[in-house]
């Protein structure tokens, strides 16, 4: 009897065979093994079931949304170790440390991991632990979809990681361009877990923004109007709209491309009359809005950060609304900037020239009013500041490079060369992750009740600040020399100190980084000394005034707003003590095992896909539409807390 | 202190890299290219109009208003709006931007790839077939192809159409000048000129596979009468390009540079063709840019 | 019926969420319909819509999946007086003539594949039966629903509950609607010109 269909088109060749990859695919499954163990010895599964994977609080969710993006930011990191190492050693009469095709595929990994799981990972902590709390309100407005967004997030985050271990990547880039991603040039499993973990981690992504937009328009606390909103919180406004405009675009996308590979249709095939430039614009149309998702939330961030280590109100507040909407307008009519040189006409490169060097127009305008802000205040250079300051300097570079390769024929000349590659890791790292690891270190002592250690931040940010320098610039350089990207040797042996300044520099990164990860252990080990009071940073928007760590209900008592940083304007004229009877009855979410069981049904299901399982494909797929009916059927999922308990509560977290 | 050394340090650094190194981009030999490098220099000086007062304001008000100086300056903790700074950072922007907007909307003109040199001599024709891993060059011409060696008479234009039987590559020379993408069933155009004798790069600048680092090539700027004897020796060359040898060669493989005799006059257009039978160009009845130099070549 | 404030708010949050998902599909299908028409001539030698496509049985699917919207209304207008039996007749007679719409497409489908024009075919024929096809699909969907809220009825009865959901519904069914009349238009009537 045949069972071959029972497992698709698995089988043991597919298990890896390099050094490296073998390494992985061993020490993944045995790190796994260590944790399962320790969670026994320990008897913590309980606690792990009840407090961690059933959870709807979104303070939860997104400390968990933060956990997976730094461990994916160490492999992230780790990738970028081994392309600069066979950079380094590629040059003429050089070594390959390891296979092209394994360098490919760690080249692509990369990508994906840093936009999809580190970058959109530390975008979503930070939205579900600062955002309700800066509203006043107690949870977003669709609690059970968040979990199930997490869910997802973490099942397109088990495919990445899964492949290392059977099957092997895709060794498309991150876009993964067609027709090299088609069956005819990559007939393997690689590019359809590539297509699948992004699928589910985008759903997820979809979901978000409509939630986020959803709980900003209608949770925001009495009196606070659009205009007295913190200005992180506009830049969140902003970013959903882009997320629900963008997102169906890559669903789209790769959707189209699996139906190429899965049922051998023709839209962006070399044959059959399939246009792989229909491809690469659709990408792009999803692509250029993701990297404005991306840093919008970064400039909330620096705005708030900034307003609050200068002590003093953020200068042009009504501007800089403007601003985060002119930038979200334009990043849709962009899009065709990233293939100038595809042969579109110059009318076409000229209009979308023109129309991605305006967006500079508003960005520097933000810029500067930081930089006004700073005027005349009482600036304490604590680390969060320290990555603003990083962020200044190092994202202004990439703004300046950012223009010139908005002039086509510039383009043409650095277009997918080590410039290119450069110019966005640039305003990438100085404003995404510069921006998210000081949020991270001004939130953490909210959700936690500790800081975490100065020093130790202070130094991360000197080493990833001079790593930065060290691992790009030499690659702005190289772009002009000729160096293409993705290459992984060269022959030209004038190019071999940059290189290997440029693995330098990763080294230095990762001291950073090791610095960072330092920190949060002597942090948790030291937390007693390092306690935090409620309002540690004497801060001006509302989060600040809850107790550290924050209840699981946010508020006790939800608060009124009249005015722009309510909380600094309360604290100079008196914070006023609540009565016994200002405390009412909390309805507050009941946690469920749905969300995780639709996650790990997804991480099935593509599994599925990608293994042309058909079988369980379907299986799964009606799995998770009868959990979903049966979701929608219980009438249960809330419970109450009542008033009393809740003075009791909020009497004991604020003696 | 810290910040003062560090910064010294890399200043040192990418001094010591750079005062030694080639930069093609920045050193062209051909007009495209020098035009590309002149709006390159142009647009990054412009730009620091902007760059450089923002850093010294950042490190100036950084400074000033640190809180161990609050003796010596004015907090104003609630002012946060002056008309004037705002029109000055909003306004010298626009007026930039404005500039680098026409600039951009001139030399995608004058730069397109597309757009015929301005030259005395007449231009060279060399079709460009971007391959797994490597790259075919047909002079149909002259009666001559070459894989991976791109011979070509200085100061005279070279109009390449180029296309490919391979995932969307790129073709690129950094001292010449513009790259252009080379797709299956498409033919792209590309116009530059060498202006003095030598020996250029030229890459694939699109991921299309294993070999894709490869798929280096070189371009030999050569006076008139090396040039010439160059064409001659591979007439005579014992390699024939014609459908099988190109065949042969699509298969995913890399090769050392050759130079062969043209058999086939049409392979370019066959290639094309390969493709182009599924698209939508093939029920058009209007003359595409392709078609059109197709009759064109036919003509000659 | 009075429905608390709680429960306004969470209809109204409801409300819009699904308004916002709405929208996003839309971008969705707005992708297809830009890929369809970017390949709508890529045939691959092989014939295109004017040879494939019957209008008359198009026009005939068309009525049908409009009459559905249109008693789909008379649910709506039940349902808000509280008429359950006439709701549930209604609500079935929206499903009856999805089913009827889904029939027809899938016999169009299996007619066209059985002639040898198959997605594989071509990149039009791809782009075809995947616009066509996702729209099938979300009507399936739909028709999922529709039972889901007629069982729900009997199994709860509470009907300020039904109301808002079976709302949702509602605007879900009409804009598959609308989204069709841009198939009719765009994939059929200009195919056959």
């Amino acid at each position: 009897m045949d069972w071959q269909w029972l497992i698709g088109r698995m089988n043991l060749s597919y298990l890896p065979h390099e050094p490296i990859t073998m390494g992985a695919a061993v020490g993944m499954p045995l790190t796994l093994v260590a944790i399962a163990a320790a969670l026994t010895y320990f008897k913590k599964w309980g606690y792990l079931w009840r407090e961690w994977i059933t959870t709807v609080d979104a303070k939860r969710i997104g400390i968990m949304y933060g956990s997976v993006a730094l461990i994916m930011l160490a492999r992230g990191v780790f990738d970028a170790l081994m392309i600069r190492s066979q950079t380094a050693v590629g040059g003429p009469g050089g070594s390959q440390l390891f296979n092209t095709d394994t360098y490919q595929q760690v080249f692509t990994s990369h990508g994906v991991i840093m936009i999809f799981f580190v970058a959109m990972g530390l975008m979503f902590a930070l939205f579900n632990i600062a955002v309700p709390l800066m509203i006043g309100t107690r949870d977003i407005a669709f609690p059970f979809l968040n979990a199930v967004s997490f869910w997802l997030f973490f099942a397109g985050m088990i495919l990445v990681n899964g492949s290392l271990i059977f099957g092997g990547f895709s060794i498309g880039g991150w876009l993964g361009y067609p027709p090299l991603t088609e069956l005819q040039y990559s007939p393997g499993p690689g590019v359809d877990y590539w297509i699948w973990s992004l699928q589910v981690a985008g759903i997820g992504s979809l979901l978000s923004g409509i939630n986020f937009f959803v709980t900003i328009l209608k949770n925001r606390a009495p009196g606070m109007t659009f205009m007295r909103m913190p200005i992180f919180v506009w830049s969140v406004l902003v970013t959903t709209v882009l997320m629900m405009i963008a997102f169906p675009i890559l669903t789209g996308s790769l959707a189209l491309l699996s139906l190429d590979r899965l049922m051998g249709m023709h839209f962006f095939t070399s044959m059959g009359g399939g246009n792989p430039m229909m491809y690469v614009n659709l990408i792009w149309a999803w692509g250029h809005p993701e990297v404005y998702i991306l840093v919008m939330p970064a400039f909330g961030i620096y705005s708030e950060i900034v307003a609050t280590f200068s002590r003093k109100k953020l200068f042009g507040y009504k501007t800089m609304v403007i601003a985060l909407i002119a930038i979200m307008f334009f990043s849709f009519i962009v899009w065709q900037h990233h293939f100038f040189t595809m042969g579109s006409g110059a009318d076409v490169n000229a209009f979308f020239g023109i129309m991605t060097m305006i967006i500079a127009i508003p960005t520097g305008v933000k810029v500067f009013n930081w930089l006004f802000t700073m005027y005349r205040g009482r600036i304490t250079f604590a680390s969060p500041m320290i990555w603003f300051m990083c962020f200044a300097v190092t994202f202004t570079i990439g703004g300046v490079t950012g223009v010139l390769l908005a002039v086509p024929a510039i383009d043409f000349q650095v277009h997918n060369t080590l410039f290119l590659v450069a110019h966005f890791h640039n305003v990438i790292i100085g404003g995404v992750v510069f921006g998210y690891i000081a949020a991270i270190t001004y939130w953490f002592p909210k959700m936690f009740g500790f800081h975490l250690h100065e020093g130790l931040g202070k130094a991360a940010a000197y080493f990833w600040q001079v790593g930065f320098l060290l691992s790009f610039m030499p690659l702005y350089a190289l772009g002009l020399m000729g160096a293409v990207r993705r290459l992984d040797n060269y022959s030209d042996p004038s190019w071999i100190p940059f290189f290997i300044v440029s693995a330098v520099g990763v080294v230095v990164v990762g001291i950073g980084i090791a610095c960072q990860l330092l920190q949060i252990a002597y942090s948790i080990w030291k937390r007693k000394e390092l306690h935090a009071t409620s309002d540690p940073w004497d801060g001006r928007t509302l989060e600040w005034s809850v107790p550290s760590p924050a209840p699981f209900y946010n508020y006790a008592i939800i608060p009124e707003v009249s005015r722009v940083d309510e909380w600094w304007y309360q604290k100079q004229e008196g914070v006023k003590a609540p009565k016994d009877s200002d405390y009412k009855d909390i309805v507050l979410p009941k946690n469920t095992s749905f969300g995780f069981v639709i996650g790990m049904t997804a991480f099935v299901g593509s599994g599925a896909l990608i293994w042309h399982i058909w079988w369980l494909v379907v299986v799964s797929f009606i799995a998770i539409v009868v959990m979903i009916i049966m979701r929608t059927m219980d009438d249960f999922t809330e419970y109450t807390i009542p008033a009393a308990e809740v003075m009791r509560m909020d009497k004991e977290a604020r003696a | 202190m810290l910040v003062a050394c560090t910064v010294i340090a890399l200043v040192t650094l990418g001094y010591l890299l750079v005062h030694s190194a080639h930069f093609d981009v920045l050193q062209p030999a051909g007009t495209v290219a020098k035009s590309e490098k002149s709006l390159l220099i142009f647009a990054f000086s412009i730009m620091m109009l902007v760059v450089i007062p923002v850093f010294i304001m950042l490190a100036v008000f950084g400074w000033k208003y640190r809180a161990g100086n609050d003796k010596k300056v004015d907090y104003s903790p609630e002012w946060h709006e002056h008309k004037l700074l705002e029109a000055i950072w909003w306004g010298i922007p626009i007026i930039i931007i404005l500039i680098l907007a026409t600039t951009t909307w001139i030399t995608a003109h004058t730069l397109d790839p597309y757009r015929r040199l301005d030259s005395k001599a007449a231009p060279v024709n060399v079709q460009v077939i971007a391959l797994q891993w490597k790259w075919l060059f047909i002079y149909p011409d002259l009666g001559v192809a070459s894989v991976n060696e791109l011979p070509v008479p200085v100061n005279t234009p070279i109009h390449f159409t180029i296309s490919a039987d391979a995932p969307m590559s790129a073709f690129w020379i950094p001292a010449l000048g513009t790259q252009i993408y080379a797709m299956n069933g498409m033919s792209s155009q590309l116009n530059l000129i060498a202006d003095h004798v030598g020996a250029f790069p030229g890459y694939n600048t699109n991921i299309n596979g294993e070999g894709y680092a490869k798929m280096k090539f070189n371009v030999y700027s050569k006076i008139d009468k090396d040039f010439s004897s160059w064409v001659e020796s591979a007439r005579k060359s014992p390699n024939m390009m014609d459908e099988q040898m190109l065949q042969k060669i699509s298969q995913p493989s890399t090769m050392d540079g050759t130079s062969y005799m043209l058999m086939d006059n049409n392979l370019y257009n066959k290639v094309i063709m390969k493709y182009m039978k599924g698209t939508a160009s093939d029920k058009d009845n209007s003359t595409t840019s392709m078609q059109h130099d197709m009759l064109n070549m036919e003509g000659m | 019926m009075s429905e608390s404030a709680e429960m306004i708010a969470k209809r109204d949050k409801v409300q819009l969420g699904f308004w916002l998902y709405l929208m996003t599909d839309c971008m969705l299908f707005t992708s297809l319909f830009a890929t369809y028409m970017i390949l709508r001539n890529s045939t691959n030698g092989g014939p295109g819509g004017s040879e494939l496509f019957s209008m008359g049985f198009v026009l005939v699917e068309t009525l049908i999946l409009l009459t559905s919207s249109y008693v789909c209304g008379l649910a709506n207008l039940a349902i808000h007086n509280g008429r359950k039996k006439e709701f549930v007749v209604y609500l079935g007679a929206t499903i009856a003539l999805g089913i009827a719409f889904l029939t027809m497409e899938l016999t169009e489908f299996g007619k066209l594949i059985g002639e040898g024009h198959t997605p594989q075919t071509s990149a039009f024929l791809s782009a075809f039966f995947t616009l066509v096809g996702t729209h099938g699909l979300h009507i399936a969907i739909g028709l999922i629903w529709a039972s889901v809220l007629i069982w729900a009825l009997y199994r709860q009865g509470r009907q300020e509950d039904i109301l808002r959901k079976f709302s949702l519904f509602a605007v879900f069914w009409h804009f598959l609607d609308v989204v069709w009349i841009f198939i009719f238009t765009i994939v059929y009537a200009m195919g056959v010109k």
